[in-house]
């Protein structure tokens, strides 16, 4: 079993190119902790969104053949960086699970694949980090006191509340994990809203006021970074600052654990240079 | 004015959503937490009063469902337990399902820019 020396990780259309900082860093921490990710041999894309009729079932299909992966490697568990990966298929899972019917009717349509049994669970890797609160701890070798940090966790681990990986109103998890690398934690009344998800496609206008909202909350409070998980809502709090003069970098809480551990990786793709600031702080060389 | 009224469309949206939309009592608590209702023609509760009276001309003639972003807030404040968000997919579905868009990869500006998960997301969401 790869889950007693690591864990087997789905990374998603995004991680592998727009957020591979967030696979880099993650990789690197999760290698620093001895508990590697280790990616699936076969895997497909999980839609992104989650598909909500009663009916269709045909867009269940991509997560369910990706939980068949899991099992014919001999996986009961995977583990996904991404937010909306987690929520598709943790959603799509539990649906299945939920409805016998669902299941069986997949199956009979993936004729000459394998039948899905229903054994693999889903976890985002907040939930293993949670975990290793003691390991992390050890491997903390820059003093970040200096940085002022707010969280921000969006909808997709929080919401619908049977799939959050915590409070859906008053999260901690981030906290506590930022909290382990010496950073000031500060607090963020607009942590868990959206962020204006997939209209940033054509709906930059309603995003904007969305990034206005959030990240202006973070610079009336004097943040430095704002720190979180989701590659879509890394993208939305950072592209469209562009239309406000804030200037503040948005990172993977991965990036920040491996600031943290000195590891040298991620930090390479984002529209808001979050070095220079690591630098004026004395974190960065 | 006079509502012509179409109960299939009710029909229709309880059977997409499995949600009861007669289960809401007003109480406005989606719309008050909804973070997207200053871009929205008509508030949440006003569309599910808008479905109870088999208003769909009504309702297909406002945004309100294009501008929710499936976060889910409504979803989880219900104090009715009514999964809003299925009710938005489901008059989504019912638009779509006659074929027709509401989004053009033609129009995009910046689709290089773009995160794959955005547009994947956008479409699955906005076309038939």
């Amino acid at each position: 079993m790869i889950t007693m020396d690591g864990y087997l990780y789905y990374p998603g259309c995004t991680l592998k190119t727009k957020a591979s900082d967030y696979e880099e860093s993650a990789m690197a921490v999760m290698d620093a902790l001895g508990k590697p990710l280790v990616e699936m041999e076969d895997w497909y894309c999980c839609g992104a969104v989650q598909s909500l009729t009663t009916d269709d079932l045909m867009h269940q299909l991509a997560p369910i053949r990706t939980m068949c992966c899991a099992q014919e490697e001999g996986e009961n568990e995977l583990v996904t960086l991404c937010d909306m990966c987690y929520n598709v298929l943790k959603q799509a899972n539990k649906r299945i699970k939920d409805n016998p019917d669902d299941l069986e009717t997949i199956n009979e349509f993936q004729d000459e694949d394998p039948d899905y049994l229903g054994d693999v669970e889903v976890y985002h890797l907040f939930e293993v980090l949670k975990e290793m609160k003691k390991e992390i701890k050890k491997k903390v070798v820059k003093d970040l006191s200096s940085l002022k940090i707010a969280p921000y966790y969006g909808c997709m681990l929080l919401r619908p509340t049977e799939i959050a990986v915590d409070d859906t109103e008053d999260p901690k998890i981030m906290e506590e994990l930022i909290g382990l690398t010496g950073a000031a934690v500060i607090d963020n009344p607009k942590k868990t809203e959206c962020c204006g998800s997939y209209h940033t496609v054509n709906r930059g206008d309603i995003v904007e006021k969305r990034v206005k909202e959030i990240v202006g909350r973070a610079v009336e409070d004097d943040v430095d970074m704002i720190v979180l998980s989701c590659p879509l809502c890394q993208f939305n709090l950072e592209y469209h600052q562009r239309v406000t003069d804030f200037d503040v970098p948005v990172l993977y809480l991965t990036e920040l654990l491996a600031i943290a551990f000195g590891l040298e990786v991620g930090l390479k793709k984002h529209k808001i240079d979050p070095i220079k600031k690591l630098k004026e702080k004395d974190i960065l060389e | 004015m006079k509502v012509k009224r179409d109960l299939e469309f009710l029909d229709k949206v309880e059977e997409l959503s499995g949600q009861s939309v007669n289960a809401c009592i007003r109480c406005g608590t989606c719309s008050a937490g909804c973070p997207f209702v200053k871009d929205m023609d008509v508030l949440p509760e006003r569309i599910f009063k808008k479905i109870v009276l088999g208003d769909k001309e009504g309702i297909l003639e406002q945004n309100t469902m294009w501008i929710c972003a499936e976060c889910f807030t409504c979803s989880v404040r219900c104090p009715r337990d009514i999964d809003i968000a299925k009710i938005m997919e489901a008059v989504r579905q019912i638009v779509l399902r006659e074929d027709i868009d509401k989004v053009d990869l033609d129009h995009i500006q910046n689709l290089e820019d773009l995160p794959q998960l955005a547009v994947v997301g956008c479409f699955r969401k906005e076309t038939a």
